[in-house]
């Protein structure tokens, strides 16, 4: 074996060789690397399907015109805990058939709105703002309308769809 | 560097490394660390960048497994329920890190093995030897602290009876068993500083100490298996 054809082979063995160990770093890399993307993101992209429907009150017990708060809680799924939500439900009806049912939660910074009698309003303490019976902005910072709930009535009883 | 007398017009890639290179001495990283001159060996020779690859690879699952667990009696067993469950292939992250662990500890123990029957422990390489056999020590203590995480009941009982031999000494052991297990029993305090020892006073041991392992094996270089002759 001359020198000329054993150093020739030497690069091509050499070149083999760190052929490999690219082909495996490269594998090791993907079977981990991938993986490891779903593994960090998951709890925030995977569809939780928790919603339900929850029933407030009777319909009948509603005064039209005014609205009534319905306090209500939930047991959910956090995680590998299981915690409770918790929030108040503002349901109003002007004719006694159809109803809306408003979040408390201020679409300004989520404050909690209450109720309020004299303003005729659902006031926010945070920043003075003033929701209408209708939950549209009167006064105050929210850039929308309050939420609403999905509503259906079963058997005389006004429910809400409660999502994740 | 300046040897070529036509000054050809280089590449972006090369002007970059040529920059870099200029100030972090690139080149001569690649040729003291990674082009370093080796004799010829065999396969058993690749048991050290083995051992160092497949730490790396717990390294690398281990910090994402902090994501999700929890060190503490009411979630560690729930959370890792959750990784295996619920997170997208939490089962693979944790089945690597759990295998991955046992495989360690072999590949560990057959580079001792192959440094003492190919006599590779012997001058100058004392110092290398030493610091290999703290390092296999710190991976045992890794899987030992690592053992009582799931807090099932294999993990532990395995942890109790393991703890308990800490307790054999006379006079100083049971005195010894009480500082491991923060108490009496295995409990909140002893899963707390399990996951501490495991998480972060073993690795940065091990990492420290592997640096030092792989400075002295640049410096004094591998041995050749020995000849028959020797």
């Amino acid at each position: 074996m001359s020198d000329l054809s054993s150093s020739h082979e030497e690069v091509g063995r050499r070149k083999f060789l760190s052929g490999i160990i690219g082909v495996v770093a490269g594998l090791v890399t993907t079977v981990v690397g991938l993986p490891a993307i779903g593994f960090l993101i998951s709890p925030g992209v995977k569809r939780q399907t928790q919603e339900m429907w929850l029933p407030l009150g009777p319909l009948a017990g509603l005064t039209p015109g005014a609205p009534t708060g319905f306090p209500f809680s939930r047991k959910i799924k956090d995680g590998w805990v299981e915690s409770t939500q918790t929030g108040v439900a503002y349901a109003v009806t002007h004719d006694g058939q159809n109803v809306k049912v408003f979040s408390n939660v201020c679409t300004h910074l989520n404050c909690r709105v209450v109720w309020n009698d004299e303003k005729r309003g659902f006031f926010c303490p945070c920043h003075d703002a003033l929701f209408g019976v209708n939950g549209e902005v009167v006064a105050g910072p929210p850039p929308r309308p309050l939420d609403q709930f999905e509503t259906r009535i079963e058997n005389g009883q006004i429910q809400i769809k409660l999502e994740a | 560097m300046a040897e070529n007398p036509t000054p050809q017009p280089e590449s972006r890639g090369r002007r970059l490394f040529g920059w870099l290179d200029e100030r972090a001495g690139l080149l001569t990283l690649w040729r003291t660390i990674l082009a370093r001159p080796v004799p010829r060996t065999n396969w058993l020779y690749t048991l050290g960048s083995a051992s160092m690859i497949l730490g790396a690879l717990q390294g690398i699952t281990g910090m994402l497994l902090t994501i999700y667990y929890i060190p503490s009696p009411d979630h560690a067993y729930d959370s890792i329920q959750y990784i295996m469950t619920e997170v997208t292939f939490g089962w693979l992250i944790r089945g690597i890190h759990h295998w991955g662990a046992t495989l360690l500890v072999i590949v560990v123990f057959l580079h001792m093995l192959r440094t003492y029957f190919l006599g590779a422990y012997k001058f100058p390489r004392e110092l290398t030897w030493l610091t290999g056999a703290v390092l296999l020590l710190g991976v045992l203590v890794m899987g030992f602290s690592g053992y009582l995480l799931p807090w099932n009941q294999k993990a532990y009982w395995a942890s109790s009876v393991g703890t308990a031999v800490i307790g054999a000494p006379p006079v100083i052991g049971p005195l010894l068993l009480r500082i491991v297990r923060g108490g009496g029993e295995i409990g909140a305090v002893t899963l707390a500083r399990f996951y501490g020892l495991h998480i972060w006073w073993a690795p940065a041991a091990l990492v420290a100490l592997v640096f030092v392992h792989l400075y002295l094996i640049i410096r004094i270089g591998i041995t050749a298996p020995p000849q028959r002759d020797e």
